[in-house]
């Protein structure tokens, strides 16, 4: 369509506007109230949690402690060759006795140790003794032994090595960590084996996670059949089922699978009673990854249900019918004719339960043993216990890369359209 | 109109009276019995003396840095007194999240003046840290376990004996304690473990000793599940803290002994956060002053097993407010129980802690 007519003359409205402004301006406002009604969502959903999502992924960057810290040193340290394999110079030292004379003061130095304590171990303590000592030093100098009198690793390479690798604002350094690697004097190189476990647990969790979905889906899927088919008195009955324990504590379902599973557990005293096991070979069902992987089936295994079921309950009983008077059985009717139509039900659930799965800490940490945790407990542990936040962010920003990437792949594989809540 | 006037004076001078007179205080603790404890020893009384007063706990120790932390960062602490292990109150401390105190000008004197600083000694391990109890990390084991053939283990090394002792085991969930109890059991002399811990060789030689249970150990992660496991027999021997052990053996009369050999003393105390108005701050060291006086902190082992900090204050410590047993033989720090006593090694581990945790989840993990 066009805006001019045959003879090459603009259209306009009765007050000789040309129509098209005139539309874009009555769809401009009509626009801008629908964006101040949606306005008050955007901004809600803008501040709690796209902000804390930037500012994670900013932490895991972020590390301007050290140069704020110690700027003068930081300052004289970019002078030092590292790889000479000796200690810098007076002036390095001289620098260093100004700004922890400041950082003292301000009592910044023990936070700037227990940072670089993260990359080597010492250094908090160093930092701490040494705020101790600066006030009782002489404001002459020479600094240099000054400060190796007061702890010999102020005189050792490494510690200096730390600082100047440290003191750029910006660091790799927590998703080298993250990536169980690290910066040796030859560039990037794994870390010891001894020391590698943030892979090991990605992989861990995003195998579980399968498994756990997989497990979802399978024991659901029957359940959201039954749901959807059974008359309405007794699939409500059924529904109640579902949700009762979706609205029970997720403290309590755990605790109640470890009373059912533990070796002196209601099960395993139910196997030896019957003697299907004897006394001695009691069967080890928790603290292990087969613990996590039934506690965390049945705590999310309504998220499956639930979209599950609102997708069968939209198929209509007459196609399975049809199918079968055109001579199809049982299966070839359910496998060909229904089951296609409760794909958009088995992408959404699947999505949910993989996801909520994927971030889950709680329960394996209760039940999980060592060989059931996930990254998610480790990142608990960096946030709340050793306040690495750095590493945690750059852990967290890996398991949200992680999920975009499944995503995507996902809508290559499945089709995101092909995904319905009901 | 005047009937007005009356009910909204009577509404002003109610809120004027109600603000005036209630000052809320914010107290971070554990939760259970160790904050009823606190409540029964130290804050009661103390609003019974100050009507004033009003405490509201939160249970959130476990968390307190993290949340402290966040909370400084968001320039909005609402807390007052915060309940921290020692470890914590240095990386408090440490952070900047602490308020530093000076002992003698904070705390009471002993009743015979000797001064606070004097009376806590060497348990003053941070600046900023208030110590109210000594507790310690040890070995509980049930007494009625057929394959031991009526042998009973009586030191620490009798956890690593499989052979003797077989059954499983309960442990932390993290290196501290378990790396020391590793060497000691593996040849170290006590003086020597944290030189010995300090080197890759060291640490290696402690997770090869693990090693050697690892199969039979079921990892803990909160001081109740040891107790709880003992119960059940999911394990014959475990570590928590004394004062769980005490709770299983003298309240729920379960067949369960104390193995004090290697306990680790650990403290438990107060910090001040930093950033308090002036008005809070001086309601809080009030009723901090009043709480770790000597009489509070014995009247708290009425309560709970745990130590006092002060030496003044255990010869007042004495029965058990409920159960009517003598506190004492239960006290971590009783000569009978400290024949063979570990002391936890704060500042060493506030270095460590970080790179051997790294290397203890990979080993677990493996």
């Amino acid at each position: 369509m066009s805006d001019t007519t045959d003879n090459g003359q603009v259209l306009t409205t009765q007050d000789g506007k040309p129509l098209k402004a005139a539309l874009r301006r009555a769809l401009r406002r009509e626009k801008l109230r629908a964006f101040l009604l949606i306005a008050p969502l955007l901004i809600f959903v803008l501040i709690t949690f796209v902000a804390p999502i930037v500012d994670m992924l900013f932490r895991s960057v972020e590390n301007s402690i050290v140069a704020d810290t110690l700027p003068k040193t930081v300052i004289e340290l970019n002078k030092w060759d590292s790889s000479s394999g000796e200690a810098p110079g007076e002036e390095v030292y001289a620098a260093l006795y100004d700004d922890m004379l400041i950082a003292v003061d301000l009592k910044t130095h023990t936070r700037l140790g227990s940072r670089l304590n993260y990359e080597q171990s010492g250094i908090s303590s160093l930092f701490r003794k040494t705020g101790r000592r600066i006030k009782r030093m002489d404001e002459d100098g020479p600094f240099k032994d000054q400060f190796i009198g007061a702890d010999k690793k102020w005189g050792e390479v490494e510690t200096w090595q730390v600082l100047q690798q440290f003191s750029p604002r910006y660091t790799d350094g927590y998703f080298l960590n993250a990536f169980d690697a690290q910066r040796g004097p030859e560039g990037i190189e794994m870390k010891p084996e001894n020391e590698q476990i943030y892979m090991f647990l990605f992989g861990r969790t995003l195998f579980l996670s399968i498994v756990i979905t997989l497990s979802c889906l399978l024991l659901g899927y029957p359940i959201a059949f039954l749901l959807a088919s059974l008359p309405l008195r007794t699939s409500n009955l059924l529904m109640i089922l579902v949700l009762l324990p979706f609205w029970t504590s997720l403290l309590v379902r755990t605790s109640a699978w470890k009373v059912l599973l533990q070796q002196q557990g209601v099960i395993n005293d139910f196997l030896v009673w019957t003697r299907l096991i004897d006394d001695a070979g009691r069967l080890v069902m928790i603290n292990n990854q087969t613990g996590t992987i039934i506690a965390m089936t049945h705590i999310l295994l309504p998220f499956m249900i639930l979209p599950l079921y609102s997708v069968m309950k939209t198929i209509s009983p007459s196609y399975v019918r049809a199918a079968k008077s055109l001579g199809a059985n049982d299966w070839t009717a359910f496998w060909r004719v229904y089951f296609p139509q409760s794909v958009p039900g088995i992408g959404a659930g699947a999505i949910l339960v993989f996801i909520l799965s994927i971030g889950y800490y709680i329960t394996p940490e209760l039940v999980g043993g060592t060989s059931g945790i996930f990254i998610s407990n480790r990142i608990a542990y960096h946030i709340s216990s050793s306040l690495n936040w750095g590493l945690a962010a750059s852990l967290g920003t890996l398991l949200l890369v992680a999920v975009l990437v499944l995503f995507v792949v996902y809508d290559k594989i499945v089709g995101i359209d092909n995904v319905k809540l009901g | 109109m005047k009937l007005k006037t009356v009910i909204l004076a009577g509404t002003a001078l109610a809120f004027a009276t109600s603000t005036a007179l209630a000052t809320d205080l914010t107290l971070v603790s554990w939760g259970g019995a160790y904050q009823a404890s606190q409540k029964n020893a130290y804050t009661d009384p103390y609003i019974a003396e100050n009507p004033g007063i009003n405490v509201i706990w939160d249970e959130s120790s476990a968390e307190a840095v993290a949340k402290l932390r966040a909370m400084n960062e968001a320039g909005n602490v609402t807390w007052d007194l915060v309940d921290v292990v020692a470890s914590d109150a240095i990386r408090l401390c440490d952070e900047g999240l602490a308020m530093e105190i000076d002992a003698d000008e904070l705390l009471a004197a002993a009743p015979d003046g000797t001064p606070a600083s004097e009376d806590f000694g060497d348990l003053l391990v941070s600046d900023c840290f208030i110590p109210q109890i000594v507790y310690s990390t040890t070995f509980g084991f049930r007494s009625d376990v057929d394959e031991w053939g009526g042998k009973e283990p009586t030191q620490i090394c009798d956890v690593f004996d499989l052979e003797t002792f077989p059954g499983k085991r309960s442990l932390e969930k993290r290196p501290i304690n378990n790396m020391e109890w590793a060497l000691l059991c593996d040849g170290v002399p006590k003086e020597e473990v944290y030189n010995v811990l300090e080197t890759e060789e060291g640490q290696a030689q402690a997770l090869a000793k693990l090693d050697t249970i690892k199969d039979n150990v079921v990892w803990w992660s909160a001081g109740a599940e040891t107790p709880q496991l003992l119960a059940d027999k999911e394990v014959v021997i475990g570590s928590t803290y004394n004062g769980r052990l005490f709770a299983l053996i003298e309240e729920q009369k379960q067949p369960v002994k104390m193995l004090w050999d290697a306990q680790v003393f650990d403290l438990d105390g107060w910090i001040i956060p930093t950033g308090l108005p002036e008005d809070r701050l001086a309601e809080v060291k009030k009723l901090v002053k009043f709480a770790t006086d000597t009489q509070r902190l014995a009247d708290q082992a009425k309560f709970i097993s745990y130590g006092p900090a002060r030496k003044s204050s255990a010869p007042l410590v004495g029965q058990h407010a409920t159960l009517g047993i003598d506190m004492a033989p239960h006290m971590p720090t009783d000569p009978n129980n400290a024949k063979n006593t570990f002391l936890y090694n704060y500042e060493w581990w506030a270095d460590y802690r970080d790179d051997i945790d790294a290397k203890f989840q990979a080993w677990l993990a493996q």
